[in-house]
């Protein structure tokens, strides 16, 4: 028995002792994408084959975590910050640029940012089933007018695709955009804090449409062989969103760092994106996506606010929204 | 003498060790957040709008589950039938819903595609709806309304048996024995049964965003919410968390006032046989409410069946995870609850307030804090699971303590002097005369900690350990990742071992009681 004790803890620390000879890269994610069901286990996997290192992940809220913690973070790297959040982020002062080039990326839009790197992207878009509706409206205008078609939004003080929505608004409608979330809230089924519940609502019948994103039928397509889940095109165009990546300055493995950044724009890296984040990859030629992608309707046209304008525009548009939505 | 003062000095320190760590983490971590505040924030027009919206609800919500709740606990505590058991098990199970699961339970019966609507329209008539001021009440009702029934039957059944045969043999009526019997223990049971309603329904917002329509059904905790994630304004997340505190302060001091012991006097633990009052309006009753709270829950079964097979094995071993997070903050919310109640004997009934704290504090603050107070000396990773225990056994606290501490005074009446004169202190007075007459109460705040920490997702939102994700983390990330069957069939499986854990710790308390 003492033998076995012995051996046990023998291995236990011959174990620990080969742990550290590896050194470990800190990615701090949102839990979405580190759980089993998102991108994070076969990135990490991916990325341990090439770097002679063990990837922790550390899931939850990135940014409030990262300005809580400030310069004695252990994050090495972060990935999921939303565009919303970059112009705070930047502020601090945490990080370094990420050293890719950015020229040759299948955005929509150009990307000149060299510190907050993306890796994948979509549009906001209003979800309908095609068996329950015939003619999805083409323009904001149509969608708009027609108050009869109830649709579940998220809020976007709590949600961050409801803070897409009502950028897209301000986007189309600019100086017009009060009426229009009028509008918008008389066709409103409900509000929902986050994501999830929209969804579940509209997948469930309760809606007739739900605020989520241009990829999102090709889960449907993809995982579920059901291609009545369409998104609305509509003719002013939809607002572009994309998910980033940064180094963080104070990280001890700064060669690690910068090898995962080279790593995000890879093909290795980027044939994941599409069925683990159900999204389409930051760089990654159209002929190389998975035939479900190649279904879906896409807009002409991307709208997006940099940083600052979204800063500018954020808190009076919220005042209209908070407006329209509480009559 | 000094036997005497040791034991209780004891439990004093334990007692006092408890009030402290509540302290720290309702006061203390909203302290910490105003400390790591940049700047000073004031409310603004709508943050008001949110406090009125807050309390009006709350209000609405509280007064009314308590009074449906008077005439299903009579019948409950006056009947005896098959089935009762479990029925008293299943009222557990809407408190103890994941809010999106709830929710979606609810729209299946109320909602727009729902079994009411569709029905009316095969009639040819309109359909109803859901969404406005009606539909946060609907909901709070349906979480509360079980607890409430829970919470004043124990009232009833803490009334000794002797009353109603005294009663019986002079030949009241049901009437009199409601003026006689049953009234005085409502007076005292009642408060504390819509205060603690109230406070829950003021720290509840998802539902109430949902379900009200949107964001004229804002509530402080959506305030909150939009301080730290919105605008990352700690000091407003910290200004309306006090606020949040001074309304549950006030609240409970008025509780307490209003609240007046029943003086049933002592009994010798026998069991309650009546049969008075008219068997048809008890059965109404029950049938209406367990109508009201089965069928949102057989619709959260059928959606959950198809996906079970697709489940992976990680939903299991965060099931396991959850389930001894579950018992071990069962565990810790007993002891805090025995501890503050028995402190509140010696020192007052503010101790016993402090228990209620939690309830009113915000989880994103209680988090936030935790992490400014710890994540210099400890890894986040290493404390999900001990600060998850923690925090869950705090937020159930003022359920288990509702449930104790009324049993414990009365206990205290009635036995007090008698185990006084007896020279029955410390350990032995605790293990001969108060542990088994608390111990339905306990049994009962057990499981309803059990229950409650197994759905919460309490403040992982800065602490989580992605490797050991709890069940209801788990289900989330379902959801986001599309897989709707799967995180359905994934409720499904915390809600049967939810109820399992709650049935199972208050069958333990009930244990040759034959109620």
């Amino acid at each position: 028995m003492k033998k076995t004790l012995l051996s046990v803890g023998l291995i236990t620390l011959a174990t620990a002792a080969f742990a550290e000879e590896k050194p470990v890269l800190t990615i701090y994610a949102p839990d979405y994408f580190t759980s089993e069901w998102g991108p994070g286990p076969k990135i990490e996997a991916a990325f341990e084959e090439t770097c002679a290192c063990d990837v922790s992940y550390v899931a939850g809220d990135v940014l409030p975590r990262l300005l809580l913690e400030g310069e004695r973070t252990k994050a090495d790297v972060v990935i999921g910050l939303n565009t919303d959040v970059t112009k705070r982020a930047r502020e601090t002062g945490l990080f370094l640029p990420h050293g890719q080039d950015t020229s040759d990326m299948t955005l929509p839009i150009e990307w000149t940012d060299d510190v907050f790197l993306p890796f994948n992207w979509g549009h906001t878009a209003f979800i309908y089933n095609t068996e329950k509706m015939g003619n999805a409206p083409t323009t904001f205008d149509a969608f708009l007018a027609d108050e009869d078609t109830k649709v579940v939004l998220q809020d976007p003080r709590s949600s961050i695709s409801g803070l897409a929505l009502m950028l897209w608004v301000k986007s189309v409608y600019g100086d017009d955009s009060q009426e229009a979330f009028n509008k918008l809230a008389r066709k409103t089924l409900t509000v929902t804090k986050g994501w999830s519940e929209s969804y579940g609502m509209f997948t469930d019948g309760e809606a007739d449409m739900v605020l989520s994103y241009t990829t999102s039928p090709a889960y449907h397509i993809i995982a579920e062989d059901d291609e009545t889940k369409r998104a609305a095109i509509f003719e002013e165009g939809h607002y572009f969103m994309t998910e980033l990546a940064a180094q963080v300055k104070t990280s001890t493995q700064p060669e690690l760092a910068q090898a995962f950044m080279d790593f995000v724009l890879s093909e290795t890296f980027q044939t994941m994106i599409p069925t683990a984040n159900w999204s389409f990859p930051a760089k990654l030629d159209a002929d190389k996506l998975p035939d479900g992608f190649k279904k879906l309707d896409m807009p002409e046209k991307a709208l997006f606010y940099s940083e600052n304008e979204a800063a500018d525009l954020r808190d009076a548009a919220l005042e209209e929204w908070l407006s329209a939505f509480s009559q | 003498m000094a036997e005497r003062v040791q034991p209780i000095s004891l439990s004093n320190l334990g007692g006092a060790a408890v009030v402290a760590l509540l302290l720290v983490l309702t006061l203390g971590t909203l302290g910490a957040v105003a400390w790591r505040a940049e700047e000073l924030s004031a409310l603004t027009k709508n943050d008001w709008s949110a406090v009125r919206f807050t309390l009006w609800q709350a209000a609405v919500s509280a007064v009314l589950s308590a009074v449906c709740a008077i005439p299903v606990a009579r019948a409950l505590a006056r009947r005896q039938f098959r089935g009762r058991a479990l029925l008293l098990t299943v009222l557990g199970a809407p408190f103890i819903l994941p809010v999106v699961v709830a929710v979606l339970g609810l729209l299946a019966v109320y909602g727009r595609s729902g079994i009411i609507s569709e029905t009316l329209n095969w009639a040819g008539l309109e359909p109803i709806s859901i969404y406005g001021w009606h539909g946060v009440i609907l909901a709070h009702v349906f979480f509360n309304l079980p607890l409430a029934t829970r919470l004043i039957l124990q009232g009833w059944l803490a009334i000794p048996a002797e009353r109603f045969r005294l009663a019986q043999s002079l030949g009241f009526t049901s009437r009199d024995m409601a003026r006689h019997l049953e009234w005085p223990m409502l007076r005292e049971v009642l408060p504390g049964v819509v205060m603690v309603i109230f406070l829950i329904c003021t720290t509840s917002f998802a539902v109430a965003l949902a379900l009200g329509g949107g964001p004229k059904a804002t509530t402080i905790e959506l305030a909150i919410y939009q301080a730290f994630r919105f605008d990352f304004d700690l000091s407003k997340a910290a200004l309306l968390g006090l606020v949040q505190f001074v309304i549950c302060v006030g609240l409970a001091l008025a509780s307490f006032a209003i609240s007046v012991p029943s003086g049933q006097g002592a009994g010798l633990d026998r069991v309650v046989y009546r049969n008075d009052g008219s068997r048809v309006l008890d059965g109404i009753a029950i049938g209406v409410v367990a109508l009201f709270l089965i069928t949102p829950l057989a619709m959260i079964v059928a959606k959950g069946l198809p996906g079970l097979p697709e489940l992976s094995v990680n939903i299991l071993s965060a099931a396991w995870r959850s389930v001894w997070v579950a018992v071990l903050s069962a565990g810790l919310t007993v002891v805090m609850a025995l501890s503050l109640a028995l402190l509140s004997l010696k020192w007052g009934r503010g101790v016993e307030a402090v228990g209620y704290l939690s309830v009113a504090a915000s989880p994103l603050v209680i988090g936030t804090g935790l992490f400014i107070l710890t994540y210099r000396w400890v890894d986040p990773v290493l404390l999900a699971l001990p600060v998850t225990v923690v925090v869950n056994a705090a937020m159930s606290l003022p359920f288990t303590l509702r449930a104790v501490s009324p049993a414990l005074r009365q206990v205290e009446a009635d036995y007090g002097r008698l185990a006084a004169s007896l020279g029955l202190t410390g350990w032995a007075r605790l293990r001969i005369v108060v542990l088994p007459r608390l111990r339905r109460p306990l049994g009962f705040g057990a499981g309803l900690a059990a229950a409650l920490s197994m759905g919460d997702l309490g403040v992982i939102t800065l602490f989580a350990d992605p490797n050991h994700a709890t069940l209801p983390l788990a289900l989330y990330n379902l959801m986001t990742a599309y897989r709707m069957q799967e995180a359905f069939a994934a409720a499904l499986v915390l809600l049967a071992l939810s109820l399992a854990l709650f049935w199972l710790f208050d069958r333990g308390g009930r244990v040759n009681a034959d109620l």
